[in-house]
């Protein structure tokens, strides 16, 4: 007999209306490096085809599965299940509409996305070869660049869930530091007008949650820390 | 009174709809949207999770920052690469678009790697050679560390937001409208709400990536499921050159992800259990570097011969920790992230265990360098098949050939996503209007989700997971790395009666609801009609050429099977068909075929 674990997942289906509630289920162990992702597969494809959950690539870097597990953000398919304490509790990501199970509407986090006008602007003509960028310049981009858009820091974070409709929240400001600290990019005073508002930026408190639930490793508290001393460094 | 005759499906108008929100359909549509034209992407993820974002090394183009280089050089390693089968117009238009296009992704702010002068930094990749073979190891894969596919597609969606295109997120295309004029538009499922759409289109682009999970064993994402091939061959159309699967040597052993081949690039290289640098022995100029096709059949035979490593000697291990550890962690960072993750092995100490993996689909929905899909028409003669393009891994340009050189594949979304956006735009001039449809035409897709709906609850049906492993598990076992005539026969023989099982298949969910059940039925029809054109097309191909490798015919055989394979299924049953590759390159003179050695 293989060694069995035990999860507990939230459900909701809504054509059947009804509360949500927690389901039992029993999932060998396939082996060693095991993830949370394959326990969901082993339960839709051998157990209970109704389950519903997002997933794409397998490998962390899509960010479709970011999940609630045992209490903390995380992508399902990067999770190991050793190390997890059972019944593993797996639930949507905090504070989103559920559309069903662990699916729930990601088009809010998006619409905060546009709004930071994500994408490189600059008015200088377009040199022949590519923009010259020194590596340290490059550097400045690592922990920024890398980001998933998983929502993992975004629902993690209590100012956003308070606040959510106008606070833009650790992803999106991560984003936006992203290109402030872009040496191509040229519109930093306009990001920074942008962002200089009592809730789209200021509602972060340092929680630091981001940077807990982050599955990249990356630090959105940095990130929305540098936007801040950006916009104090220009009032001096 | 309606367009369609029924008010079950919501009719939309744009000018082009493209099916697909990878890296070749985002590039597509901005091409369209800048021009000002209404766009419309189809996909059945959020955008950012296609599977673009998963490639790691990156995008070749000859700009020469490292090594002197010559689009034409590229142009060789390609068609070399190849085995041959790739067509020689197609190839140089992308290899010389190259450049261009590179330097476009910087400047809409791709965030590649640099070198000391501020250049994009460019590393040396598999194939790759200067002078036409005779200078050398090029270096020619520029890189955003080992994570250029997602920041090229993260690009791509930033600035298609800018361009205002828009976006269909979670949205299955059913079936191609198509009528005595060409295409005319796609039915499609929106799976959150579970409602019918028809989007009607002057222009239909299938940019929907390729079919690696026919395979148990894969790189690519649960996503990667040939929907468009399938959709064309729905249509009635054939697909081109689907028994060439590229296996990458270098997928994680048991697990499948991906190791890019710029660890060899950056100087890693393969041992076996006998602690040989075994590749040396294989390819003697290009070594650990040579094409991916020569390494993955060098690993398979140590494997086979014994040489393997681990307590089952089923894999080889690759070494880098010799690399050291703050060049594995500047440029090779998601690769430590990886091995850590799924070999559980810290690689700036111990080696990765590798084995052959399912990679990408060289095959696809045949085009010519335009985008446009082709197909010969009742005189025998090809043409165009009005108003249907497809682009990338989906297509078949064919670039690949037989066998595709590593950091081509990013190359090319790019090159022919552009390419088929301005191809379009020249159809967009000549018809300005929506002409009237069949108002009948959405009842063939949806019956496609009413038909799986009503299995529902089925007693004694089988499960869909339970027909996809088969199917995969049949794939795996018979057309693999090495293929011989009994093992492929039957092979077909299995994949042809699963094909008729799978209208015993049930769901379990009956629900309209963001049905993921149904979603991977609907993937298993797609995913069953390429595994057999697939297996019919290898046991057809006598000869070994790239990826498609006999044991019974160890040869290339340019006398008899320089042509590419054309295979559709009519009255259910596959047909094949060939047509010649394309010799002749645009500009410059052909590359005839020469013996291949690394």
């Amino acid at each position: 007999m293989a060694e069995m674990i035990q999860l507990s997942v939230f459900r909701y289906d809504p054509e059947k209306g009804g509360k949500p509630f927690m389901q039992a289920y029993e999932v060998p162990v396939s082996g060693p490096g095991m993830k949370l992702l394959d326990a969901l597969n082993y339960i839709k494809w051998q157990l209970d085809g109704t389950l519903t959950y997002r997933r794409s690539c397998g490998e962390g870097v899509c960010g479709s599965d970011g999940l609630n597990i045992n209490g903390i953000n995380g992508l399902a398919c990067i999770t190991p299940i050793a190390g997890l304490k059972q019944p593993i509790h797996v639930r949507p990501l905090p504070s989103m509409e559920v559309i069903r199970d662990l699916v729930v509407d990601m088009d809010h986090f998006f619409d905060q996305y546009r709004q930071i006008q994500p994408w490189l602007q600059a008015v200088t003509p377009m040199p022949e070869h590519e923009r010259l960028q020194s590596p340290a310049q490059r550097a400045e981009l690592d922990g920024q660049y890398e980001c998933i858009l998983c929502g993992c820091c975004t629902t993690a974070c209590p100012s956003w869930w308070w606040n959510g409709d106008r606070f833009l929240g650790p992803a999106t400001l991560l984003q936006a530091n992203r290109w402030i600290v872009d040496s191509r990019d040229e519109a930093m005073g306009d990001r920074l007008d942008q962002l200089e508002d009592a809730f789209r930026l200021y509602r972060c408190h340092q929680i630091m949650n981001c940077m807990e639930a982050c599955p990249k490793e990356l630090n959105p508290t940095a990130a929305i820390d540098n936007i801040k001393r950006k916009i104090l460094a220009r009032k001096s | 009174m309606g367009y369609l005759s029924t008010d079950k499906v919501k009719h939309h108008f744009h000018d082009v709809v493209i099916i697909g929100s990878g890296g070749a359909g985002m590039r597509c549509a901005l091409q369209l949207a800048d021009a000002g034209h209404r766009v419309a992407i189809i996909t059945k993820v959020l955008p950012t999770r296609s599977h673009t974002v998963a490639a790691q090394g990156g995008i070749n183009a000859s700009l020469g920052n490292v090594l002197s280089d010559h689009w034409q050089w590229h142009m060789y390693d390609t068609i070399k690469g190849s085995d041959y089968l790739g067509d020689q117009d197609a190839i140089e238009y992308m290899c010389r678009a190259a450049p261009l296009l590179v330097r476009e992704l910087e400047h809409q702010g791709v965030p590649f790697s640099r070198l000391e002068d501020g250049t994009v930094y460019q590393r040396p990749f598999g194939g790759q050679s200067r002078e036409f073979g005779e200078g050398g190891q090029a270096s020619r894969t520029c890189a955003a560390a080992d994570r250029t596919g997602h920041a090229i597609l993260h690009t791509l969606y930033q600035q298609n937001l800018r361009a205002g295109t828009h976006f269909y997120q979670e949205f299955f295309a059913l079936d191609l409208i198509t009528d005595e004029n060409g295409c005319q538009g796609v039915m499609a499922w929106d799976i959150a709400k579970g409602e019918y759409h028809l989007f009607q289109a002057k222009a239909v682009v299938l940019a929907t990536g390729g079919a690696g999970r026919v395979f148990k064993m894969t790189t690519n994402a649960h996503i990667c499921t040939g929907d468009g091939g399938a959709l064309a061959v729905r249509a009635g159309l054939p697909v081109e050159d689907m028994e060439f699967f590229q296996f990458h040597p270098t997928g994680i052993a048991d697990v499948g992800p991906l190791i890019t081949e710029a660890v060899r690039g950056e100087g890693g290289y393969l041992l076996n259990g006998d602690n040989e640098r075994f590749m040396l022995r294989y390819a003697p100029t290009a070594g650990d570097l040579a094409s991916r096709d020569v390494v993955s059949r060098a690993i398979a035979l140590e494997i086979r011969e014994g040489r393997g490593c681990g307590p089952n000697k089923d894999h080889v291990l690759l070494k880098l920790d010799h690399l050291g550890t703050e060049l594995i962690l500047a440029k090779l960072p998601n690769i430590h992230e990886l091995a850590l993750r799924f070999a559980g092995v810290d690689c700036t100490k111990e080696p990765i265990p590798v084995q052959p993996t399912m990679h990408y689909t060289m095959g696809g929905i045949p085009t010519n360098r335009f985008g446009e899909v082709v197909s010969k028409g009742a005189d025998g003669v090809e043409a165009s098949y009005p108003g249907l393009y497809a682009i990338g891994e989906a297509a078949c340009v064919s670039v690949h050939g037989a066998n595709r050189l590593g950091g081509n594949s990013l190359l090319e979304i790019v090159v022919f996503g552009r390419a088929c956006g301005n191809q379009v735009l020249k159809r967009l001039r000549h018809h300005r209007y929506h002409p009237p449809l069949a108002p009948d035409c959405w009842q063939a897709g949806m019956e496609r989700v009413e038909g799986w709906l009503r299995t529902a609850g089925k007693q004694d049906g089988l499960k869909i997971a339970e027909v996809r492993l088969r199917m995969q598990t049949i794939m795996q076992d018979h057309f693999s790395v090495y293929r011989t005539e009994a093992v492929m026969a039957e092979g077909v023989e299995r994949i042809e009666a699963l094909a008729a099982e799978l209208e015993h298949a049930a769901l379990s969910d009956g629900s309209r609801i963001f049905n993921t059940e149904l979603v991977e039925a609907l993937e298993l029809d797609h995913l069953m009609a390429l595994a057999r054109v697939t297996a019919a097309g290898a046991l057809a191909r006598t000869e070994s050429r790239g990826a498609h490798a006999r044991d019974d015919y160890p040869e290339r055989d340019d006398a008899d099977w320089l042509r590419h394979t054309l295979a559709g299924i009519r009255d259910n049953k596959v047909e094949l068909d060939y047509k010649p590759v394309r010799m002749q390159p645009m500009t410059v003179p052909s590359f005839p075929p020469r013996k291949r050695v690394y």
